[in-house]
């Protein structure tokens, strides 16, 4: 049982939190099975919303990896926001100075060096917490803040093109990435695809690794680990530094793959959901792909309820159910435990 | 029906899957007397005692509480029918004083909403006075050292109107001090009236202070004895369930190279204390060399600067001529050192980490368990099993959790995994502490085998007894400095316990 708690939990926690979303639906006056039809419609009915729906979750994997990895190995990397900014950023910087180069180069150019401006970044806050012990949620969260006026500076003087909403010039058509499937103006490129195959190296890494092992070990018990012969400023370091690439990775996505021009706007608070959808998805790889569906699923799907008159704020209320049931997994467990006695004694 | 008796259990079974951990148990306890519960890790003892305190409930059979038939559904029916339990883990709230402590949850108020903590402070300090348990009222309870926190949770049941007092292994947190001083205020508790049950496994203690003990064996009562009338042999007997060995035979063996050796070592302590103050000795190939010394002279601070994981301000060590001083603990082990710790829970386990996983920390990044960077499964899995089977841990599954195993079986894998691999020099640290009789016999003989094997070892006891019986030679520690070196043959404990207390060798033989 104790084997797929990690799974039960989420999926209960999301089954509630529906539920009480439908009275919160009742109560305003609309038919709840309505609001949910057209929500499901809205995220999954035509290719279309398919499409949007996958190009709102490839960055939700990618900084739900980037916080979940950080879980795993005991660190608490709010800062997803700021390397992803860092990420793009940097990422924009190389790609609109690549019109010379064949794509294979642009892209993975492009994209090594978002990741490595997330990383850097991230690393950052790691080594003055393996150093000085510096707590990373505060440092991560300056470094947010660093990392936005940074970018409002740089779209609005150095790398400033047109007039209106301050943003950078597009990157070269050789670093954006290939789209896979266009729907009318919608186009899904490949970010999804980096997505899943990040989240499938994290699990490598995690379960198969020796680094993995250290990671995880160094994350559970840090005493237990220096003990065992793992340098923990050393994982500590690492650890915000890889976490700091795929948060960064998560920026080089939207940037390559949907904006192809950094906007103020292009991080939109994803590192944040990425705290949430690491909770959701147990820190699991796998867990995080589904965590990162449900939330695009459920932006995607809220517009089209509001349009049929439920305010999409909806979504918010069972985002936030979800994440209090899923943080405080005793209450899942009791209701289960619960009906599970009552059946015992039935 | 039970008129003299304080507690009476009487048939009482609990299963668990797969378990049967209490099976048709009776405990009968007299009014006022001290009743020890010895047996096993695993024994049954605490499930016992849980179920006397309403933590569990029992599947079969009756609990009187001087004489009166009851049923208790948890914690607040114990503590209404006079029972209180001072838990082996303290219930304490680190940065709240002492008075704050004792009075949590059963708050004294003025007009129902506010705290009133002068009278707080006053109830605490009388009872703290007609006990003798000399607690500071005022002092917070992270600044206060192990032994007046137990007097702490003392006071909690005592302020709770208990008449019958659970110890549950009281003594495996204190000193010897500290647990000649709980033993006096055992006493005192005796001679106002109390009732109490001491469960335990350190046989002299139970010898000490018990007026009867209960024997548990695999869940079963198998032996009820008056102290006065038995001895340790055949409480271990009946706790084990044949002869065992309290002291484990050493045959001679030849030392032979110096393969360690600390020259004037300086170290200091976590508030930046010398803890360690100019430490010189040698250990041989299969020579056992015996730390003994009270807690806290800096014995710990010795055995982690040592092996990497604190930082040596001055001095040098080596191991197998190479000087070794500052190398990180990564280095050491790929010299082959290996350190069984004595906080097997802080460093010794990653408790959420499967047997297997644990059975390689510190060696995971050696072959076969890792090639290229990839952990190799099968051979952690393989390797795992036998040493599993080589060191009898029990249950025989790898695939546990190393927090799900007892204290006895968490131990043995660490055992298992810092002799295994060939060592050239392991450093011990209280390798029994916590450990029933069955175990610490067990855990001796490794020891003395790799004694045979030519491995030098360095042993950090505050067992006298331990480091009798297993060292070549002495050194005893007194505030981070050696007091001196003795023979075991030639030597006596007085002598050392002189030492312990601060003379120095030439002083005592003078």
């Amino acid at each position: 049982m104790e084997k797929y708690w990690g799974f039960i939990i989420p999926v209960v926690s999301v089954l509630v939190a529906l539920i009480i979303a439908a009275f919160v639906i009742l109560s305003v006056g609309k038919s709840p099975v309505e609001a949910y039809i057209i929500m499901v419609k809205g995220a999954f009915g035509s290719a279309g919303a398919i499409v949007n729906t996958i190009v709102k979750t490839a960055p939700l994997v990618l900084t739900g990896l980037a916080v979940g990895f950080g879980f795993r190995a005991g660190v608490f990397n709010i800062g997803a926001e700021g390397q992803m900014i860092m990420g793009a950023l940097t990422a924009t910087a190389v790609g609109i100075n690549l019109g010379w180069a064949p794509p294979y180069f642009a892209l993975s150019l492009t994209i090594i060096s978002g990741m490595l401006a997330g990383a850097g970044w991230a690393a950052i806050a790691g080594y003055l917490k393996a150093k000085t012990g510096a707590h990373e949620v505060v440092t991560t969260i300056m470094l947010n803040w660093i990392a936005t006026y940074l970018s409002a500076y740089m779209v609005q003087v150095p790398l400033a093109v047109g007039s209106g909403t301050p943003k950078s010039p597009e990157i070269a058509p050789s670093a954006k990435l290939p789209v896979l499937m266009k729907v009318g103006p919608l186009e899904m490129s490949a970010g999804i695809i980096i997505s899943v195959i990040a989240a499938i190296v994290m699990y490598v890494v995690l379960e198969k690794t020796t680094m993995g092992y250290e990671v995880k070990a160094a994350g559970f018990n840090p005493y237990a680990a220096e003990y065992g012969g793992i340098s923990i400023s050393k994982n500590i370091t690492m650890s915000m530094a890889i976490s700091g690439a795929l948060a960064g990775l998560a920026g080089v996505v939207e940037l390559m793959g949907v904006h192809h021009r950094f906007l103020g706007t292009l991080s939109g608070g994803k590192g944040f959901d990425g705290i949430s959808i690491a909770l959701i998805g147990q820190n699991h790889p796998i867990g995080i792909i589904f965590a990162a569906l449900l939330m695009g699923a459920l932006r995607t799907g809220s517009n089209e309820m509001q349009f049929a008159g439920i305010s999409k704020h909806i979504v918010m209320i069972i985002q936030g159910i979800v994440i209090f049931l899923v943080a405080a997994d005793r209450i899942v467990r009791t209701m289960i435990l619960w009906r599970k006695r009552r059946k015992v004694k039935a | 029906m039970y008129e003299e008796y304080a507690v009476v259990m009487k048939g009482i079974v609990k299963r668990f899957p797969g378990v049967l951990a209490n099976d048709h148990v009776d405990l009968f306890v007299r009014k006022g007397e001290i009743h020890a519960v010895v047996g096993e890790n695993g024994a049954g003892k605490t499930t016992l005692m849980n179920q006397l305190y309403g933590l569990l409930h029992p599947d079969e059979g009756d609990i009187y509480i001087f004489g009166n038939k009851v049923i208790i559904r948890g914690p607040k029916d114990a503590i209404k029918n006079g029972i209180g339990m001072v838990h082996q883990h303290f219930m304490l709230v680190g940065n709240l004083t002492v008075a704050e402590n004792v009075v949590l949850g059963s708050e004294t108020t003025r007009g129902g909403v506010i705290f009133d903590l002068r009278e707080a402070r006053r109830k605490v300090k009388e009872l703290s006075e007609r006990y003798g348990l000399h607690v500071d009222v005022d002092a917070k309870i992270e600044d206060i050292p192990v032994g007046m926190q137990q007097r702490v949770e003392i006071i909690k049941t005592l302020y709770r109107g208990a008449e019958i007092l659970v110890f549950d292994e009281p003594t495996a947190v204190l000193t010897p001090q500290e647990t000649e001083e709980l033993f006096e205020v055992m006493r005192r508790l005796k001679a106002a009236g109390k009732t109490m049950i001491f469960i335990s496994h350190k046989l002299n203690e139970v010898m000490e202070i018990s007026d009867n003990i209960t024997v548990m064996r695999l869940g079963k009562v198998t032996a009820n004895l008056v102290t006065r009338e038995t001895n340790p042999r055949e409480i271990a007997r009946a706790m084990v369930g044949r002869d065992v060995v309290l002291r484990v035979e050493k045959p001679p063996h030849e030392p032979k190279e110096v393969v360690f050796e600390v020259e004037d070592l300086w170290v200091k302590d976590n508030r930046g204390l010398d803890a360690v103050r100019g430490v010189s000795l040698k250990v041989r190939a299969g020579e056992i060399v015996g730390i003994a010394g009270v807690a806290g002279n800096g014995q710990s601070e010795f055995v982690e600067a040592i092996t990497g994981l604190r930082k040596i301000e001055r001095g040098k060590v080596t191991l197998l001529g190479r000087d070794i001083t500052g190398l990180d603990p990564r280095s050491l082990r790929n010299m082959r050192m290996t350190h069984i710790p004595e906080d097997r829970h802080k460093y010794g386990m990653v408790l959420q980490y499967p047997a297997y996983y644990n059975m390689i920390l510190g060696k995971h990044w050696w072959e076969p368990y890792s090639v290229r960077g990839f952990l190799n499964h099968p051979a952690i899995f393989e390797g795992s099993k036998e040493l599993f089977e080589e060191f009898d841990v029990r249950p025989r599954n790898v695939n546990m959790l190393g927090g799900n195993f007892s204290g006895g079986n968490q131990q043995k894998i660490v055992v298992a995994r810092e002799v295994s691999g060939n060592p050239k020099f392991t450093a011990i640290a209280q390798p029994t502490r916590g450990l029933d009789v069955g175990a610490i016999e067990f855990i001796h003989r490794t020891i003395l085998k790799l004694r045979e094997n030519d491995v030098a070892i360095l042993l950090v006891s505050m067992e006298l007894e331990e480091i009798f019986s297993l060292s070549d030679r002495i050194l005893v520690m007194y505030e981070g400095r050696i007091m001196g070196e003795v023979m075991p043959e030639k030597t006596t404990v007085e002598e050392v316990g002189l030492m312990m207390a601060g003379k120095r060798l030439e002083e005592v033989r003078t």
